[in-house]
């Protein structure tokens, strides 16, 4: 018998308030195992107080070859900034 | 995909790695960039996880309970260390099996550091001092690589050196204040440890057939000699304070230069043990090999047992 150990993903919250930020990677059988060597790996000197796994096979990623049409529409959008409104110099607090 | 379209693809890659952007995973780049990080990252990974052996034959051997834990807690950084970075290697498409694969059949290189023999305690004083802190000045240097997961793993692999290089000097600190024999002790590990240290940076400029591409592509940040010449800059005090005396006679300060001047390198020495004839380069393979080997069925049963509580849960859903 030969079958690979899959693949996980690694969140971990550093702390209360912040959100949970992807840290890396690592192999295990189950879900169990994910976070108990996500601890291992990730979180010897107190990095965490929370940690979230998910098999990578899971996550949809975007393909960086279609970021123009992705993207881009969003640069032409500068009315959506708060700079593009000309405002005079004596309005205060807006 | 047409030539002409990869040729511009290439044009924008070059232009991308020229205003220092990172490059992903996923983005589009050459082949031969792909390969270049594969060997390199995987060969660093590798080095993590058989930098681990000649130190932890030591653990239990260590003097007293604070040595342990400090000396424990080195060796596991050591593992997380190769996991990052094998973590950093498969995003390129290459599987942990086949990079076990290529370091067990030899394919793979390692540091030839780890192939010299930790013989005495002061050994483990010394692996700290020089080893890591050469590794340190090579992968400070690295933080800035161009390839993304890379980077990202040499940032967290850099705030965790610290401590090891810190507690080796104290271990020789310790010693170099002890007794004669302890302080004899501390002066022939650096004899034996000091000339391999430097040969950590690998071959001189002029015979780096790599090291051109690497610049180029930000793989490499600095050159070989370059980052030797840093270490033994700043090596050279530090030894020092331990008064203990580095076995080079050619070694002087240059006021002109403002650096160090050394002896040279025994490159034959250097070429030996890279290509397999070093005092341990055998028993650190088979001890890697036979640790896959047989935990084999370790891996198998607890793969199958994941699969089997699966199954079940999927049973009782139904
Ligand atoms: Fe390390
Ligand atoms: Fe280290």
């Amino acid at each position: 018998m030969k079958k690979d150990w899959p693949l996980w993903e690694v969140f971990v919250r550093s702390k209360n308030g912040l959100e949970h930020r992807h840290f890396g990677s690592l192999h295990a059988t189950d879900a169990v195992m994910a976070l108990e060597n996500a601890r291992d790996v990730y979180t010897r000197r107190n990095e965490g107080v929370s940690i979230w796994v998910v098999e990578s096979k899971y996550i949809t990623a975007s393909n960086p070859s279609e970021n123009g049409e992705l993207f881009e529409p969003a640069k032409s959008k500068v009315y959506r900034h708060p700079t593009f409104y000309k405002l005079p110099d004596e309005l205060k607090h807006m | 995909m047409t030539e002409n379209e990869i040729k511009n693809l290439e044009e924008i890659f070059e232009a991308r790695i020229a205003r220092d952007e990172k490059i992903e995973p996923k983005d589009w780049m050459p082949e031969k960039y792909r390969k270049s990080n594969i060997r390199q990252i995987s060969q660093h990974a590798h080095s993590e996880v058989v930098g681990m052996l000649p130190e932890g034959n030591w653990i239990t051997r260590a003097p007293s309970l604070r040595r342990k834990v400090a000396l424990l807690a080195k060796v596991q950084d050591e593992a997380g260390h190769g996991l990052y970075l094998y973590s950093a290697a498969e995003t390129l498409g290459i599987s942990r099996e086949e990079m076990y694969e290529q370091l067990h059949s030899g394919k793979a290189k390692y540091s030839s550091i780890f192939n010299y023999p930790a013989v005495t305690w002061a050994d483990m004083g010394t692996i700290g001092w020089l080893v890591d802190g050469a590794a340190i000045i090579n992968q400070v240097a690295l933080c800035s690589t161009s390839f993304g997961p890379y980077a990202r793993a040499m940032v967290r692999i850099c705030k965790e050196e610290s401590f090891h290089q810190r507690q080796g000097y104290e271990i020789l600190l310790t010693l170099c204040r002890g007794t004669q024999e302890q302080k004899a002790m501390a002066q022939d590990a650096l004899n034996r440890w000091w000339w391999p240290s430097l040969m950590m940076f690998g071959p001189i400029d002029a015979e780096s057939p790599n090291t051109e591409q690497s610049m180029k592509w930000k793989l490499k940040r600095k050159t070989n000699d370059e980052l030797r010449q840093q270490f033994i800059d700043q090596t050279v005090p530090q030894a020092e304070i331990l008064g203990i005396t580095i076995p080079d006679p050619d070694l002087k300060w240059n006021e002109e230069k403002k650096q160090y001047d050394f002896g040279e390198i025994d490159w034959d020495e250097f070429w030996q043990v890279v290509k397999g004839h070093g005092p341990c380069n055998k028993e650190r393979m088979d001890a890697r090999v036979s640790a896959w080997e047989e935990g084999n069925w370790v891996r198998d049963a607890a793969m199958a047992y994941a699969e089997k509580q699966h199954d079940k849960k999927l049973k009782d859903v139904g």
